[in-house]
């Protein structure tokens, strides 16, 4: 036990690291709940006590521990309580999970930190204050014991909920001392366990969604039924930027269950007492839209605009080192290719949906699937003319998030402002259609790498140009000044050891909204890159694995999943005939990642998913199972992206509408995924995001050993390369 | 007002026959169990059965199933239901949204075909899934058959 924390008396914890740099981490330490009508003092035996603002415990020494990010399919329900359960020392069988109040964050002074839920961050952006709760509270239970004993409380110790003073034998429950332990001052010294210490974290335990999951009783925010409450469709502008113009609602009024139609600026929805008599006759309702020039937006358009990126004499340069420019005049062989990726829908299974009730008293309660429940809060607050103090968000089960419910929240103000008209709780669920036309999409993008080689065969420099529209920029997080970190992730932050680099960006501006997708702009900018460094390899003739390998001297973690996904795939290995593979790595959210696609190609040219080796270093392992599980989801993800995602404009409209036009992996596609955990164990990765880059790459890069030919844009449908 | 047998209760609701019944169950009979997707038959998420037939409840009115017998996932038995044992032992939801949907898919095709090979499962299972749950939806079918026949035996 090496990691002292102390603790200061004045709600914040300070904590040594070994450099000796003090470490202010904002902790607000376990201020409990202020309630008014239940005073603690003397606390009624029969009432759950808040021992800290992330821990409940009862009576019956069942836990319930608060979760400030959202659940959508990542296990954040389940690894976030296991980190704060393995320094309670508390009986896991009895935990439960619930969310934490959005609401209650904002009144205590953002007791839960950030409830924002991305970029991987759960886990490691927590992992420190969920345990220092989960130690402090356990401290403090042993301190109301020993207090009770009269003993010293270093001769006391707590696992699995109960607290037993070693010397006597004597136990006592935790749902005994709670009430006195929540009395007491927190201690000024806490110790977090070493990872040898750990019996919990790294275990492979049940998710505790899951009873609930395969009952159908979770409440997504599409199942959420508040008392009084009406049922809205919406349609909104199908061109990107456009206003409504006209809409006859004279026409529709008299429909079966139609109780209001509500313009709004850019929508028009139907308000009945059930959705489908909604959707019903909001399909008959005339509308007129102002398109706001931008009814002529099309493919081309949008190629045109990236190309002239491409073109572009400058750039704003996002990394450089060495001397490129000189790399490039120098004698030797040069290689260049251009790439494109199309935007992409997050078609999330569950549409966008909010349920939204404005009191009379100026209260506002929105029930939402949200991954950003302190976000919702505030676009409810600001569309119904609130304080932020008025407004309680439910955060419900969320039925996919991959980005799209964070920090786009169109789906929440619409629901304020419906209800709003109505006077009545309102359900706003969108069509299938609505989501796929009306998302933040994955940005469309276009590169050009620059490659030069000595005669040796070993790269001397690499030129970079991405040409895409700038999410951070669209979503108004940052000043249209023509940088954007966020695009050229993968790329500026390459860990490939090469000489002479220049990478840079040329921002485009386009209607099309785009936002965050499961692992952002990784996600082409891996396929740019690794695909790239095949063709540099194999136009060289050199094995892809070596040739990645001899760049690697510096990057041991990267070599390291290489490695071993290499030996697990039997990279170099002769493979059956018809067979073929390729491999990728990234590093991304803070965990190192490395796949191997295997791919059997029919005489017709049509291939077969065999199998996906994967092996990834998130650094400490949370919950073994849950990595596996999100390998494979994120894998799914990127393989349906690199198969067949492609949203495409004309007319200023998004062409597709379900999932006939924008098709998803299924169950017989789906290959064999093999996940070899790597944990180097020195730091805290991210676990939702950083195995989807790969794929894409990896099997192109698999097509491309088949073929001998590159493949210069995504999805593989538009090049010619289907699935048998 | 039109009958509708749910999960073995008798029940009379004023709807339009042509109703799905996705949305009958759901607003009407506030089994949210059975969820919305795609509307077009699909993605499979309202799967749910129909005369022990998995059907997409999207694509059949309220009135199509007068006097058959329906089956939500909340008429399942969760404790015994081979399928839903293997699912929780598979550790198979993600996000959950779809489960419902894959779980009655899963339990339809077992009934109908206790041993499936993998072609069959392949076939018979059509539902999408975002998460990419498929491995261990596939795996849990199978574990699930197994199971039936040990105690069939």
């Amino acid at each position: 036990m090496s990691e002292p924390v102390k603790l200061t008396r004045r709600a914040f914890l300070v904590r040594s690291t070994a450099a000796g740099a003090g470490l202010l981490l904002g902790f607000h330490l376990p201020a409990r709940r202020k309630l008014a009508a239940a005073p603690l003092a003397g606390a009624d035996a029969s009432q759950p006590v808040e021992v800290n603002a992330w821990i409940e415990i009862h009576p019956d020494d069942s836990v319930l521990i608060r979760v400030a990010r959202s659940e959508m399919g990542q296990g954040v329900f389940t690894a976030l309580p296991m980190l704060v359960a393995e320094e309670l020392d508390c009986d896991w069988s009895r935990v439960r999970a619930a969310y934490a109040s959005a609401n209650e964050n904002r009144r205590r002074d953002e007791v839960f930190h950030s409830m924002s839920t991305g970029g991987s961050r759960s886990v490691r952006e927590s992992q420190d204050y969920l345990r220092m709760a989960g130690a402090v509270t356990r401290e403090l239970l042993i301190g109301a014991a020993a207090s009770q004993w009269q003993v010293p409380a270093e001769e006391c110790h707590a696992a699995n909920s109960v607290i037993t003073h070693k010397p006597s034998g004597r136990t006592l429950r935790f749902g005994a001392v709670a009430a006195a332990a929540a009395e007491r001052e927190p201690p000024e010294l806490v110790f977090l366990k070493e990872p040898d210490e750990w019996h919990l974290l790294g275990t492979p335990v049940q998710r505790l969604d899951v009873p609930d999951k395969i009952a159908g009783k979770p409440v997504f925010g599409t199942d959420v039924n508040v008392p009084g409450m009406l049922h809205a469709a919406i349609r909104a502008c199908p061109v990107f930027g456009g206003k409504l113009k006209q809409h006859d609602a004279a026409a529709i009024a008299k429909r079966p269950g139609v109780v209001k139609v509500v313009a709004l600026d850019d929508a028009v929805a139907v308000v009945a007492d059930s959705w489908w008599q909604a959707q019903q006759a909001l399909a008959a309702l005339p509308v007129t839209w102002d398109e706001a020039g931008n009814g002529a937006l099309d493919d081309a358009a949008i190629r045109s605009s990236l190309e002239t990126g491409l073109a572009a004499d400058s750039a704003v340069v996002m990394a450089e080192h060495g001397k490129p420019d000189a790399a490039l005049q120098a004698p030797g062989k040069r290689i260049e290719a251009i790439f494109y990726a199309p935007y992409l829908a997050h078609a999330t299974m569950e549409p966008m949906t909010c349920t939204a009730a404005v009191h009379k008293d100026g209260r506002v309660e929105v029930w939402v699937p949200t991954q950003n429940a302190s976000a919702s809060l505030d676009t409810a607050a600001r569309t119904a003319g609130v304080d932020p103090l008025l407004v309680e968000v439910h955060n419900t089960q969320l039925g996919g998030g991959f980005g799209r419910r964070g920090a786009s929240q169109d789906f929440t103000e619409q629901a304020v402002r419906i209800a709003q008209a109505v006077g009545r709780p309102v359900k706003l669920l969108w069509s299938r259609e609505e989501d796929m036309q009306h998302d933040f999409y994955r940005p469309a993008s276009m590169a050009r790498l620059t490659a030069t080689m000595n005669s040796e065969g070993r790269l001397t420099g690499l030129r970079a140009r991405v040409a895409a529209p700038s999410i951070l920029t669209s979503l108004g997080m940052k000043a249209s000044d023509g940088a954007d970190p966020v695009a050229l992730q993968g790329i500026a932050d390459m860990f490939y050891a090469v000489p002479n680099f220049h990478a840079d960006y040329a921002m485009r501006t386009l209607p099309v909204p785009v936002g965050f997708w499961r692992s952002v702009n990784h996600s082409q900018n891996a396929y740019f890159r690794e695909h790239f460094l095949d063709q540099v390899a194999r136009e060289t003739g050199q094995d892809p694995y070596a040739f990645r390998l001899g760049m690697l001297g510096d990057a041991p973690k990267q070599r390291a999943v290489l490695q071993v996904v290499a030996d697990k795939a039997g990279w170099g290995k002769p493979l059956p005939e018809h067979t073929y593979r390729g491999m990728a790595v990234e590093t991304s959210y803070g965990s190192h990642c490395a796949q191997v696609v295997e791919i059997k190609v029919n005489p017709d040219g049509s291939f077969r998913l065999l199998r996906v080796v994967c092996a990834i270093d998130p650094g400490h392992v949370v919950n073994p199972d849950t990595i596996e599980a999100q390998v494979e989801s994120a894998i799914t993800y990127g393989l349906t992206a690199a198969l067949f995602g492609d949203i495409t404009i004309s007319k200023g409209r998004v062409q597709q509408g379900n999932f006939d036009d924008y098709p998803m992996l299924t169950l017989r596609q789906m290959p064999v995924v093999e996940t070899h955990i790597v944990a180097s164990g020195d730091f805290w990765g991210g676990m939702g995001e950083p195995p989807l880059p790969p794929v894409a790459p990896a099997l192109c890069n698999a097509l491309y050993a088949a073929t001998g030919k590159p493949v210069h844009a995504l999805p593989l449908g538009t090049q010619g390369l289907r699935l048998a | 007002m039109l009958q509708l047998n749910v999960n073995g209760r008798q029940h009379s609701l004023d709807i339009d026959p042509d109703t799905p019944l996705l949305w009958a169950l759901r607003d009407h009979l506030q089994l949210y169990g059975t969820k919305y997707g795609c509307g077009i038959g699909l993605c499979g998420s309202c799967t749910v059965h129909v005369d022990a037939q998995a059907v997409r409840a999207c694509l059949v009115t309220a009135g199509d199933v007068t006097g058959k017998a329906i089956t939500t996932i909340e008429g399942l038995a969760p404790d015994s239901e081979p399928v839903q044992l293997a699912w929780q032992a598979m550790q198979v939801p993600q996000c959950g949204y779809c489960q419902p949907g894959m779980i009655m898919a899963s339990v339809a095709l077992l009934r109908e075909n206790p041993s499936p090979t993998a072609a069959d499962i392949d076939a018979a299972i059509t539902n999408i899934c975002r998460c990419g749950t498929y491995n261990r939806v596939r795996q849990a079918i199978l574990a699930a058959a197994r199971k039936q026949e040990a105690t069939d035996v």
